[in-house]
This record gives structure tokens, sequence and C-alpha cells, in this order.
């Protein structure tokens, strides 16, 4: 529920058009922050031998940077096609979850359900978490969707077609965008202790099994620990 | 298998997770335990994934120019810098400790 604005909806913060340039600017500079990625992506996926069309439909139907990454890393190094789909899909449950908190946010009807649920990533459900209580998570879901879907997909056939020319995300410091945006979405959640050490809990035990478990589940295992064990501090 | 079948069933099969939870009946959705846990859910996936994406690399844990970058994030957070600033220091930051 949308909160009511107070004494302070004045204020250039809460005003709707407030609302709007700062969800556009956002959404924009979360797009502009994964093109590196998508550049990347494109030249390992020609190395990896994927073919345009190829590269282009991950892109377009799998749209999820983690899984596709991992898919063409593991194939361009001669991993099994198992291990490489394998791990793809595992970092992609993560979307699912995320499906659901959106669902239950935003309650799409009919088609809208199929667009909505291809765009729940990272990106869009973090936006849409973060602007749940001013009452735009809607707005702030769909307008990082589109930046974030248009501009990966750009930025994977120019990669795809010319190669790796900017340099790795680690040159530019491009590798810190996504953990800085989302720590900044996530900080207006993290104001009481029992969500702080709930974060922190879920971050640790991700990074402890990080050498024991296959890539992509550690941020499942850290993420699904974690809710549980908030559900039994809470009891 | 062919490397387009391999494509494919990856292609598929993450679009079909994504929908996955747009399909849980709503009733499933309404229960207070429901709720809490869907509101946390995206709180501890996304710190975990900030964690595993500036803290490893593959398999292995490592300390590098990212964990500097995760630092300056934190600080202007905590001192409510706007939201462009965070990200741009953020990669700026690890990009100069990178260079060095």
């Amino acid at each position: 529920m949308p909160e009511t604005p107070r004494d302070d909806h004045l204020t250039a913060d809460s005003s709707p058009s407030a609302a709007r340039r700062r969800i556009r600017n956002r959404a924009l500079a979360i797009g502009v922050s994964v093109t590196p990625f998508g550049l990347s992506f494109g030249a390992v996926s020609v190395e990896a031998h994927l073919s345009l069309v190829e590269v282009c439909l991950l892109s377009l139907v799998l749209f999820s940077g983690a899984s596709q990454f991992a898919l063409v890393s593991i194939l361009g190094a001669g991993g099994s096609y198992l291990s490489a789909v394998g791990t793809a899909l595992l970092l992609g449950v993560r979307n699912g979850l995320y499906g659901a908190r959106i669902n239950a946010l935003l309650r799409p009807a009919g088609w809208r359900r199929f667009v909505m649920a291809e765009v729940t990533i990272d990106e869009s459900t973090a936006m849409a978490v973060s602007e749940a209580p001013s009452g735009n998570a809607a707005r702030a879901f769909w307008t990082t969707a589109l930046s974030v879907y248009v501009l990966w997909n750009v930025s994977t056939v120019i990669g795809a077609l010319v190669g790796n020319a900017l340099g790795s995300p680690a040159t530019t410091g491009l590798d810190v965008a996504g953990p800085a945006a989302f720590i900044a979405l996530l900080a207006p959640r993290l104001t009481t202790v029992r969500m702080r050490v709930t974060a922190l809990g879920s971050g640790a035990i991700a990074l402890v099994t990080v050498p024991i478990v296959p890539v992509g589940a550690p941020i499942l295992i850290g993420g699904l620990t974690a809710v549980a064990l908030l559900l039994v501090l809470d009891r | 298998m062919k490397l387009w079948l391999a494509v494919l069933i990856a292609a598929g099969g993450g679009a079909a997770l994504k929908l996955a939870g747009f399909v849980v009946p709503a009733r499933l959705l309404e229960s207070d335990a429901a709720k809490r846990i869907l509101e946390a859910l995206p709180v501890t996936l996304l710190s975990a994934l900030i964690a595993v994406s500036v803290f490893a690399t593959g398999s292995h844990l490592v300390l590098d120019s990212r964990a500097a970058g995760l630092a300056v994030a934190l600080i202007l957070v905590a001192i409510r810098a706007p939201f462009l600033v965070v990200v741009i220091a953020a990669c700026a930051t690890a990009a100069g400790v990178h260079a060095l």
C-alpha cells in the first residue's frame, strides 16, 4: 500500500514529479552500468563459438546476466553442456524467488504476468522493492526493466560484433557498479538491527559456501538460510 | 548434445524459472509467514549476491579492488550520499585501486 504523504508532501523528494525523475535517473544509471557486462558477454560468447543468433537468443530470452555469463564461460573453458546449463539454471532460480515477491507486490493479470516474469531480475526487483514504501513500485519495476533490457541486448550485439574493445569491467571499476547500486537501494530496508544482521548473515553464509558448492549455489544458500534464521529468531 | 540445444535449454529453462514465481497460487502468498518470507527474500538474496560478486571469483574467495569499491559505497550510503554519487564513487575507487 502506498504510504500516505505526510505534511512534507510539498518537499521535492516526495512530489510525484520528483519521484518520476528519481526513478528515471536511477533506472538509466543501472541500465548503463550493465553495458560493459553486455559487451564482454557478447565477446566471450563469440569466443566460445556461439553464433550471433544464439548470443541474441540468450540475451532476449534467458535475460539474466549471471546465468548467461556462467553458460558461455563454462562452454568456453571446455566444460560439459550439462554443467554449463546446470549452473546457468541454478543461477536462474533466484529470479523465480524474486517473481513470487514481485507477484505479491504488483499483482499482474493475464499476459502482463508473462512479460513481467521475463524481466524479473536483480535490478528490476531491487528497484521495485526500494520504491514500494513510496507507492511507486510498478513504475520503478517497469522503468528499470525497460532500461536494462534494451541496453543489455544492444550491448550484447555490439560485444559479439566488435569484441571486447572497452577492456574488462575490472579496469573501469564497473564490476562494483551492481553491488554499489544494490547497497544504495537496500539501505532504507536495513535500518533495524534485525535486518542488518540478517543481510550480513546472508552474505557471510554465501561466502563460506563459495569454495565448497557449485558456482551459483552460494547466493541461494545464503539468501534462503538467512530467511530461515530470521523466522526462527522472530519466534 | 549440440551447442544450439544447450543454448535453447538454458534460455527456455531460465524463462520458465522466472515464470515459476508468478504461478504460485495467490492464497499461498496471503499468510503472515509467507508475507514475511517474501519481504525478506529480495533483501537476503541481494545481500548474498553483493557478497559473492565482490569477494568471489568462480569458486575462489578473493580480496581485490572490488572490496575497496564496496567500502566506499558503504561509507557513502551511511552518510546518505545520492544514489549516483554512491555508484560512480564506488566504480572510480575500484578502477583506481585496480590500476595500482
